[in-house]
């Protein structure tokens, strides 16, 4: 847990040139599809199964004036992923580096992932005919071998900084108390959802931004367990209780002769 | 129209209504062998936002929850061996077990990757309530599929078989009670995941408690619907004493249900969202008022109870109640979370009302075929036990 890795996006350095949507796109072999000139903006901020990451423009107040912001979407890699904990089939898995995969091979299709994620991240290739679950996968091989994923690799402004979490969320907190004019003082992903492996520092705040601010700080598969950890004792002791009620309700000698009770329905309706 | 096909010793009456109903099966067919090959996105109006439609939110949520007669009735008759009830077990357990295949089958058109299907039984994914449910139903419609085959045997003699079947049944009902007690709970259970995004109005810890309760106390509701609807269909007299005197098993529950929802909602501060107005706020007052409340009213005064519309329409309400709360679950309390609308398309309907006609077909044939309803003599409903019959 200690070498995970993470990213932290800067917002106020991103300049929206999109170079980390193309180099993601190349690298992960993302075919343009349908998507393309006739999309709206609203459109083309979304994530869809054939574009894991997006640039969205938002439009917020600062101090009075108009300004615009570029936020970076993906999947944000929770250190606890509520997906993850949803899969029954194990087909989306934390790895030890960091990113949250997924294995086509053994996914069901069950889109019970899509329910779980408190970001709404994962999408759907809802026109092919045995759909995959696509997202964000952190670039899993360039982060293996301890390169930094596509995205990050490209950014001309370093508002995409790849490294060990630890090391970012004090890099993270060094770039705020030596501008605490600049930055809003919340590193969102440091808490979110349990943590997430991605980072965000700002200067707007964040919900401004789109940001789900209200999702809670606990990690979500903590929930499910705490229920879902009482199963086997309900089983067992369901069970003997049940089978307690059986003997002991069970009438003495009275045999009842089912056969003579019930009859196929033979009327004209 | 109405004439009756006969193949071997089994026959089927065929009429009007019936060729109505095998016509939407076809139908649903058709659109299945559509979707299977073309996939999800042709066929629904599902989307990033709606992971899950219709067959989910309807077919299995309210699907499973209805054939919760079947468990909470052979907890009453085969467990607790109250006897009195026992007329109306066997139509419970084929109803239940009719659902399920229902379920299962809805639940196969909607996975996207529908051959990985066997994937959890190999690969345990126990973290995920999905993982318990699927074990669970699987499992379950399995051991009823035993319990019918005893039914069935009793027919298609194989005594062999028979007695090995009888000798696992103390076994198979245990199970068939602790196995759909552990789902329809875990149905509830998956939606815990989506803190934050279900309206608080719905989400709580609680969840798996509401809908294993709601389950059961449905049971006697559902019994006392298919018997009133079958006995009309069938021109026999409903077993009315029987169902008015189950169904104050429906109104207790149903009271403590009401209670642990204020408190939950109370105890959750979230009791004032109940009354701000909100499409929300209103759809699930509307549950625990007309759905809730007014059935409790209806059961509780005797000279409604005991009376065959009296006990109909309130166990209607009841019924109809359990579905709103799935669909509030899955839809109602999840819409805003999605931030985009969703109504299911044309061949989701299709989907699912061949399904459930479907259903009317197997249930139809096979109570025709086999002994599921209880024998009458000269228009009089044979009851065993201490004269609940007698009553009324």
């Amino acid at each position: 847990m200690a070498d995970i890795k993470g990213v932290l996006v800067d917002i106020t350095r991103c300049v929206n040139c999109e170079s980390c949507v193309v180099a993601c796109r190349l690298y992960n072999g993302l075919e343009e599809g349908k998507n393309g000139a006739k999309e709206t903006q609203a459109e083309k901020d979304k994530l869809v199964s054939n574009r894991w990451t997006v640039v969205q423009k938002v439009k917020v107040e600062k101090n009075g004036n108009a300004v615009r912001r570029y936020v970076k979407q993906q999947c944000l890699h929770c250190l606890e992923p509520a997906c993850a904990s949803a899969c029954f089939s194990k087909a989306l898995q934390k790895t030890p580096e960091g990113p949250v995969v997924y294995n086509e091979k053994l996914c069901v299709g069950c889109r019970y992932c899509f329910i779980a994620c408190p970001f709404e991240i994962p999408t759907y290739e809802w026109d092919k005919s045995f759909p995959r679950v696509q997202k964000c996968q952190m670039c899993l091989a360039r982060v293996a071998d301890n390169q930094m994923p596509a995205c990050a690799s490209v950014c001309p402004t370093s508002a995409i900084t790849f490294g060990k979490r630890e090391d970012l969320l004090k890099e993270a907190k060094s770039r705020i108390a030596a501008n605490p004019a600049l930055y809003v003082d919340h590193i969102y992903g440091e808490k979110e959802a349990g943590g997430t492996s991605w980072l965000y520092l700002s200067d707007v705040p964040f919900e401004q931004l789109g940001f789900n601010t209200k999702v809670t700080h606990r990690p979500i598969p903590d929930y499910t367990w705490q229920v879902l950890k009482w199963t086997p004792y309900i089983f067992v002791g369901w069970g003997a209780l049940l089978t307690g009620m059986y003997m002991y309700t069970k009438r003495r000698a009275e045999v009842h002769a089912e056969e003579e009770m019930y009859a196929p329905v033979d009327k004209e309706e | 129209m109405a004439r009756t096909l006969h193949f071997g010793r089994w026959h089927f009456r065929l009429t009007p209504t019936r060729y109505v109903l095998i016509l939407l099966t076809l139908i649903m067919m058709g659109v299945a062998v559509v979707r299977l090959v073309t996939g999800l996105g042709a066929v629904t109006n599902m989307s990033d936002q709606w992971p899950w439609g219709l067959w989910i939110g309807f077919d299995l949520l309210s699907g499973i929850a209805l054939a919760g007669g079947g468990f909470s009735t052979a907890l009453i008759v085969h467990i607790l061996h109250k006897d009195k009830y026992a007329p109306v077990v066997r139509a419970a357990l084929l109803t239940s077990l009719l659902g399920y295949i229902i379920a299962c089958v809805s639940l196969f058109f909607d996975v996207g990757r529908w051959y990985n299907f066997w994937r959890p039984f190999v690969y345990w994914g126990y973290h995920s309530v999905l993982f318990e449910v699927f074990w669970c139903i699987s499992l379950y419609t399995l051991v009823q599929i035993i319990e019918f085959g005893d039914i069935f045997l009793e027919k298609v003699k194989i005594p062999a078989l028979k007695r090995i079947i009888e000798r696992a049944l103390p076994f198979l009902l245990i199970l068939g009670v602790v196995l759909p007690t552990l789902h329809q709970s875990s149905l509830g259970s998956l939606f815990i995941v989506a803190v934050g995004k279900l309206n608080p109005l719905w989400w709580s810890m609680l969840l798996p408690f509401f809908f294993v309760w709601s389950a059961f106390f449905l049971g006697p509701a559902m019994v006392t619907l298919e018997g009133t609807m079958a006995a009309r269909a069938y021109g026999r007299e409903p077993e009315t004493p029987v169902f008015a005197s189950l169904t104050k098993v429906t109104m207790w529950m149903l009271i403590i249900y009401f209670i642990v929802k204020i408190i939950d909602l109370n105890y959750r501060g979230v009791f004032s969202l109940a009354f701000n107005g909100s499409f929300e706020s209103n759809m699930f007052l509307l549950e625990m008022i007309v759905f809730v409340a007014l059935p409790i009213v209806l059961y509780a005064i005797p000279s409604i109870r005991n009376t065959q519309w009296g006990v109909f329409t309130a166990s209607f309400l009841v019924v109809a109640g359990v579905i709103l709360n799935r669909a509030n679950v899955c839809f109602v309390g999840m819409a805003q979370a999605a931030g985009a609308p969703y109504s299911p398309s044309i061949w989701e309907w299709a989907i699912t009302l061949g399904l459930w006609s479907l259903l009317i077909l197997g249930y139809c044939f096979i109570v025709e075929n086999f002994a599921i309803l209880p024998k009458e003599e000269h228009g009089k409903t044979v009851t065993s036990g201490s004269g609940a019959g007698l009553r009324a």
